[in-house]
């Protein structure tokens, strides 16, 4: 086969499963702005499915704020237990130190479902059930295995001479945690914080299990419902302006920050 | 010294330890008590009723079709999820021009969650704004109804979790393919192997680490299967598209029995746990 024949098929190749990729989500910006007549968006490109998403039922905007108070609880929830297990695990030995890293990891094991149905109970007996502040503690819990492996890591890549001038100037060990490593493991906090981030903000399951009243719905599960009421119609334009809104973030933080994904990845195919 | 250090190693370590005790250890104990008990979902703990939830299981009309399902989903899904991110992690591994562009349009579905790619897909496959009958209607056939039958059903929610998840994997696959040193491709060339010969005999067997990631990845995945086809097919048409964690949610939340779902729950555990064994010592024991 000729070197030209061979390059030019795999252009073709590749190009064509790019527009496959790209095809739906360029699609659904699209739908969310066309005309239709089964939408809110008539006549002419605009922005009227929008316009029906912001008068939804508790309406856009209480929706997208529950989704940023539980996503932000969730990461700080995340990274304030990743930030003190992993420097614990990293620099401190301590009776049940390997016990209590496995059980971490142990979470990865349990499905999902197995363990929502127990919580369910246990956050009605804590006065938790139906709270985004409970939503986003399970959410933390499935954040927890990756975050306290990568925070560990993070913290044993940090060289001990810098420590050890540190505690020679009678630094203690909470001050070289906060004046000095958590600097140098910056780059471990933005792929922790990022992860945790957007599993919250796109989880579906544990909100629609957990959280019952309509005006404390997450984006998710609101479009969701979205799509199922109004008396068998569903509104498709609205329901497609909701994705946009869901994925925008999404994309904006991958534009942003690319080479924290691929960490995260590659630390992940290191463990396995 | 030594002493107080033991000491802030274990006040750093503590929350960690509360939370998994309370939010991980606690819950699990509960799930094994909740299986074994009468426990309605508005009423709460009303005792101990052993078998009769366990038994209960199997005399659920869905289930073995849930099983059935879930198994031949999990099936599909990873042969074409492993194929697919094989080749896409194959066209971009080498630096060319236009790789780059390449690796960001097919891991960009990944950026998505699973409910706003399955909602997206949603109005994809309709009738009322969908592209598909427009296109099918100019190429002079007839309309397909992409949600209507069992297979078809399948068949397209298959397409949006490999949609979803190919970028996904193809990362793992390319991590595991930059790892293989350039000079095992150059001694494969001076044997005299082709481009497929080293292919099947130097990156297939080096690729296995990365592979097996892939395969438990998806496996795990796919067998606890939810979002998708609550939101895309609802389960139908007919119950034939209900996975067993759609089962789970179904018993808990529609026909409010708790203890009906929890001793599923714990099966579906049991169950993961010993594939999970099982592909880990078929994985170490090849390598």
């Amino acid at each position: 086969m000729g070197t030209k024949l061979w390059s030019t098929s795999y252009y073709v190749l590749a190009a064509s499963l790019a527009v496959l990729f790209l095809l739906p989500l360029i699609w659904t910006g699209y739908a969310s702005v066309a005309p239709h007549g089964a939408t809110n968006q008539q006549v002419g490109y605009g922005f009227g499915n929008y316009a029906s998403l912001l008068e939804y039922d508790a309406g856009l905007l209480r929706y997208l704020w529950n989704s940023t108070y539980t996503s932000v609880l969730t990461v700080a929830f995340t990274l304030a237990l990743s930030i003190a297990g992993g420097y614990a695990f990293a620099r401190f030995s301590f009776r049940g130190k390997d016990t209590l890293f496995l059980l971490t990891l142990a979470i990865l094991m349990v499905p999902y479902s197995t363990l929502l149905i127990p919580l369910y109970s246990m956050l009605g007996d804590l006065g938790l059930r139906d709270s985004l502040t409970g939503l986003a503690l399970v959410l933390t819990l499935y954040q927890l295995p990756f975050a306290v492996f990568m925070m560990r890591i993070s913290f044993e890549a940090v060289p001990k001479e810098i420590e050890e001038s540190a505690m020679v100037d009678g630094a203690g060990t909470f001050g070289i945690l906060t004046r000095i490593m958590l600097f140098s493991v910056w780059p471990g906090l933005i792929t922790v914080g990022l992860f945790s981030f957007l599993a919250a903000w796109n989880d579906f399951i544990a909100p629609l299990i957990l959280v019952s009243s309509a005006d404390k719905a997450v984006l998710p599960v609101a479009i969701a419902n979205l799509r199922q009421q109004s008396m068998g119609a569903v509104d498709f334009g609205a329901t497609q302006a909701g994705v946009v809104v869901m994925a925008l973030p999404c994309l904006v933080l991958f534009a942003l920050l690319q080479r924290h994904y691929v960490r995260g990845f590659m630390s992940g195919a290191i463990k396995g | 010294m030594r002493h107080s250090r033991k000491l802030a190693g274990a006040l750093y370590a503590a929350p960690v330890a509360a939370f998994v005790l309370v939010f991980f250890v606690a819950p699990l104990l509960l799930v094994g008590r909740m299986s074994a008990s009468d426990w309605p979902l508005l009423v709460g703990d009303r005792g101990i009723n052993l078998p009769d939830n366990y038994a209960g299981i199997t005399a659920n009309p869905l289930f073995w079709p849930a099983v059935g399902f879930t198994l031949k989903y999990t099936g599909i899904v990873v042969v074409i999820l492993i194929g697919l991110s094989l080749l896409l992690a194959l066209i971009v591994a080498d630096r060319r021009k236009g790789t780059g562009f390449f690796r960001s349009a097919y891991f960009l579905p990944t950026t998505l969650g699973l409910a706003s790619a399955s909602l997206l897909f949603y109005g994809f496959y309709s009738h009322a704004i969908g592209p598909l009958d427009p296109l099918l209607e100019a190429l002079g056939m007839e309309p397909v109804s992409w949600l209507g039958t069992p297979t078809a059903a399948l068949w397209s929610t298959v397409v949006l979790i490999v949609w979803k998840f190919a970028g996904f994997f193809m990362i793992i696959l390319l991590v595991g393919l930059q790892s293989i040193p350039p000079e095992v491709y150059e001694a494969a060339r001076l044997d005299g192997a082709n481009r497929w010969q080293s292919f099947w005999h130097v990156t297939i067997p080096l690729l296995r680490p990365a592979l097996g990631l892939v395969l438990i990845l998806s496996v795990t995945g796919s067998l606890l299967a939810f979002d998708q086809f609550f939101i895309l097919t609802k389960g139908g048409p007919d119950n034939s598209t209900v996975t067993v964690v759609q089962l789970i949610y179904r018993e808990a939340f529609q026909r409010f029995d708790l203890g009906a779902a929890a001793a599923i729950s714990v099966v579906v555990l049991a169950a993961l746990l010993v594939l999970n064994i099982v592909q880990f010592r078929a994985l170490r024991k090849d390598a």
